[in-house]
């Protein structure tokens, strides 16, 4: 009697599809799943335990190594958590170019999220065409802070420094001309028939798993509900800005897909509001407790230098409180809890990372499918490690 | 010099020139293919080595050669020693029966332009494709490495169900031909060729052609973003080198064959008929590399089901059609023997 018996496959945690370091453990009868055990660690950096032992101002950096495709997002959600502890408050102008580089990152994100996902399934030139536009925004990037990645760009108070004037043209010209650009990668991906036999019917899951298993950001929504931070609870000004939110109905990967690039354009339409709203004026908080001084002042008077000294090597000391605060991350909701003992470093800092959260939902969604529906499962929950393994 | 002689010397000539030109062609593919990919794709593409990156080819067999030749501990080390030749092989092999040019007088001999004319050409190509399977299926199973055997695996369901409708949907071109012989079958096309007669033959055997020769949207075997490089994964240098240039030598030859069975061979107006015949067979290859700069990949599943649930019922009830037709007409088409 010929018996039969299931195969484990390591995937991962080397391998072209798992977006970094995943290491999943299939099993597998044939090509079908019947089991996926996620193991995760592979890039655990101990960032919250590493907050503990620095200043405030510190920690910064370490929040852009967070989701590395949204290191902007990432510096906002901290920020306004430690504004909160603060009760500080921002500057016009900072706040609305917070808003423009925080649509920027969702849109370099879903970027990345577009050209990974169609280069998995298949679609090689998708992946080149977005990496061209993301250029442009890893450029801009560049212009305001001297980083294409890690750009640590926000202080709690305001920015670092003020954008340079080709800063709003840049701004502008990409904007203008990303319509056309989206236009063209749906013109190669959403009517065409092998696109949407790999995608539709496939990774489907419930609003109410969903729901369960607290996902949240485009997973969430392509499920059906109709849930953002940026109009439910709105931070740093959103609640000034006309929007849309994108909702799915069939929950699968192609309704993902779908509230992804709608949420681009979206994103478009909120960075063009933003820039009509720019006004001259000061991007830090008149606050000095906090704020580092002007450079000019740091140079040419002792007070300056006194000052800039003193935040340099003590911090500021945050009231003693609890709190938390959630943004809208590319990737879902990105949340701060922070627990401050009145010192100038975090007691603690818990990190909610929207990619840890959606990624459980990886067996409900490809468990009976097959690897290939596993590879694009991965590509739509759009995880990134450095933000799971924190 | 007596006659066999100078038979056997033309003979060893066309052989000689054809495994140079295929060969030299196969590089100089993988070169246009990243040049047309990089045209498609807004980017530059190979441009440092040589004039407008022309030696890359060359750079690249130079890398390939000199890398070391890995054999996982855990292979079956002739059976991995052997599975690149079994792949790379049947490909040139083809070449003989195809038919490149009109034939020409040389020394006072009608030479026709094919290595061999064997008068069951046809079945020769269908049996050495299937053999080109046994390449990939033994690479697959001798690596030892699950991500190869889930590719060989993969290769080997592909390339049988697409040989059949591949058969089913030359079965026509016979039936107008009257003749196995890929010589017959091209004079048979000297004024129109067989894509006006059989335009779903055509097409069935275009869709079949792109999945034996394991290119996207149906390059399941290899997929990397499943399979990491599928039945390959483990090769490397020139073992990994000769999978990878007999997938390009494939490409050529199967443009060359639909060229020779539906577009009427070397048969063409003004320009020679060698050049007609590359024209044609590398206007098939341009179709794979777009067609590759344009398509996602099919799920493995859905391969087998156009496979075997659209284009061989639809082979066969063309060749139901064919028949009737030809029976209908009474007289069979004129043969220009």
């Amino acid at each position: 009697m010929a018996t039969t018996e299931k195969m484990t496959l390591n995937m991962g945690p080397q391998h072209p599809s798992t977006h970094g370091v995943l290491r999943l453990v299939l099993e597998l009868d044939g090509e079908v799943i019947t089991k996926i055990t996620p193991d995760i660690g592979y890039l655990h950096r101990g960032v919250e335990k590493l907050s503990e032992h620095r200043t405030y101002h510190q920690v910064l950096p370490l929040t852009d190594r967070l989701d590395y495709l949204a290191p902007m997002h990432n510096n906002l959600g901290y920020i306004l958590t430690v504004e909160k502890l603060l009760d500080i408050q921002v500057p016009e102008r900072a706040q609305t170019i917070r808003i423009i580089m925080a649509e920027l990152t969702r849109l370099e994100s879903h970027l990345v999220w577009l050209a990974t996902h169609a280069l998995d399934i298949g679609a090689m030139t998708v992946f080149l065409y977005a990496f061209r536009e993301r250029e442009v925004i890893m450029e801009t990037y560049e212009l305001i802070s001297g980083a294409r990645m890690t750009s640590n760009f926000f202080r709690a108070g305001g920015l670092s420094q003020d954008v340079p004037p080709e800063f709003e043209k840049k701004v502008r010209d990409f904007i203008a001309a990303m319509p056309a650009n989206l236009d063209q990668y749906e013109g190669l991906l959403t009517t065409n028939p092998i696109w949407l036999k790999r995608t539709v019917g496939n990774g489907v899951i419930s609003a109410e798993d969903a729901i369960d298993m607290g996902i949240t950001g485009p997973a969430l929504r392509g499920s059906g509900v109709d849930l953002d931070l940026r109009r439910d609870n709105p931070y740093s000004g959103y609640e000034n800005y006309q929007f849309q939110i994108p909702v799915g109905e069939k929950c699968d990967t192609f309704d993902r897909y779908k509230v992804r690039l709608v949420e681009m354009r979206e994103a478009c339409k909120i960075i063009n509001q933003a820039l009509d709203r720019l006004k001259p004026g000061p991007v830090l908080a008149d606050c000095p407790q906090v704020c580092y001084p002007p450079k000019e002042n740091v140079y040419n008077s002792i007070e300056g230098l006194i000052h800039h000294f003193k935040i340099a090597s003590e911090g500021y000391p945050v009231p003693e409180g609890e709190v938390y605060q959630g943004v809208e991350n590319p990737k879902g909701e990105l949340g701060f809890y922070i627990v401050s003992d009145g010192s100038s470093k975090p007691y603690r800092m818990r990190i909610r990372p929207p990619s840890f959260v959606n990624l459980q939902a990886i067996e409900k969604m490809a468990k009976g499918a097959m690897i290939a529906d596993l590879v694009a499962v991965i590509g739509t929950l759009d995880v990134v490690l450095g933000e799971i393994d924190r | 010099m007596t006659a066999s002689t100078v038979d056997i010397a033309l003979f060893a000539a066309k052989l000689g020139m054809i495994f140079f030109v295929i060969l030299t062609l196969a590089a100089y593919l993988v070169f246009a293919e990243r040049k047309v990919l990089a045209w498609i794709q807004d980017r530059k593409g190979p441009n440092r080595v040589g004039p407008l990156g022309l030696l890359q080819p060359l750079a690249d067999l130079i890398k390939l050669l000199t890398k070391e030749d890995f054999c996982p501990i855990a292979a079956d080390k002739w059976l991995f020693y052997l599975a690149p030749a079994m792949a790379a092989i049947p490909a040139i092999l083809t070449f003989a029966v195809i038919p490149f040019g009109a034939p020409v007088t040389i020394a006072g001999r009608r030479v026709p332009m094919l290595v061999a004319d064997l008068n069951v050409g046809l079945l020769f190509f269908l049996a050495l494709s299937s053999i080109a399977v046994y390449g990939v299926a033994i690479g697959g199973w001798a690596s030892n490495s699950k991500y190869s055997l889930l590719g060989g695996i993969r290769g080997l369901a592909q390339l049988i169900s697409y040989e059949l409708s591949m058969g089913l949907s030359l079965v026509p071109v016979v039936m107008l031909a009257r003749s196995f012989s890929l010589a017959d079958i091209v004079a048979a096309q000297a004024t129109i060729p067989f894509v006006v007669y059989q335009p779903l033959a055509f097409l069935i055997f275009l869709i079949s052609i792109t999945a034996e020769c394991k290119r996207i949207p149906f390059d399941i075997p290899e997929a990397e973003g499943e399979l990491v490089a599928g039945f390959h994964t483990e090769y490397s240098g020139m073992r990994f080198g000769l999978f990878f240039v007999g997938e390009y030598i494939n490409i050529i030859v199967l443009g060359g064959l639909a060229t020779t069975f539906f577009l009427g061979g070397w048969h063409g107006p003004f320009l020679a008929p060698v050049i007609w015949f590359s024209l044609k067979t590398l206007a098939f290859a341009f179709f794979f590399i777009w067609m590759r700069g344009t398509l996602p990949r099919l799920r493995y599943d859905q391969l087998m089901h156009l496979g075997w649930k659209v284009l061989t019922p639809l082979a066969l009830a063309n060749i139901l059609v064919t028949g009737w037709w030809l029976a209908l007409r009474g007289d069979m088409m004129p043969l220009s023997r």
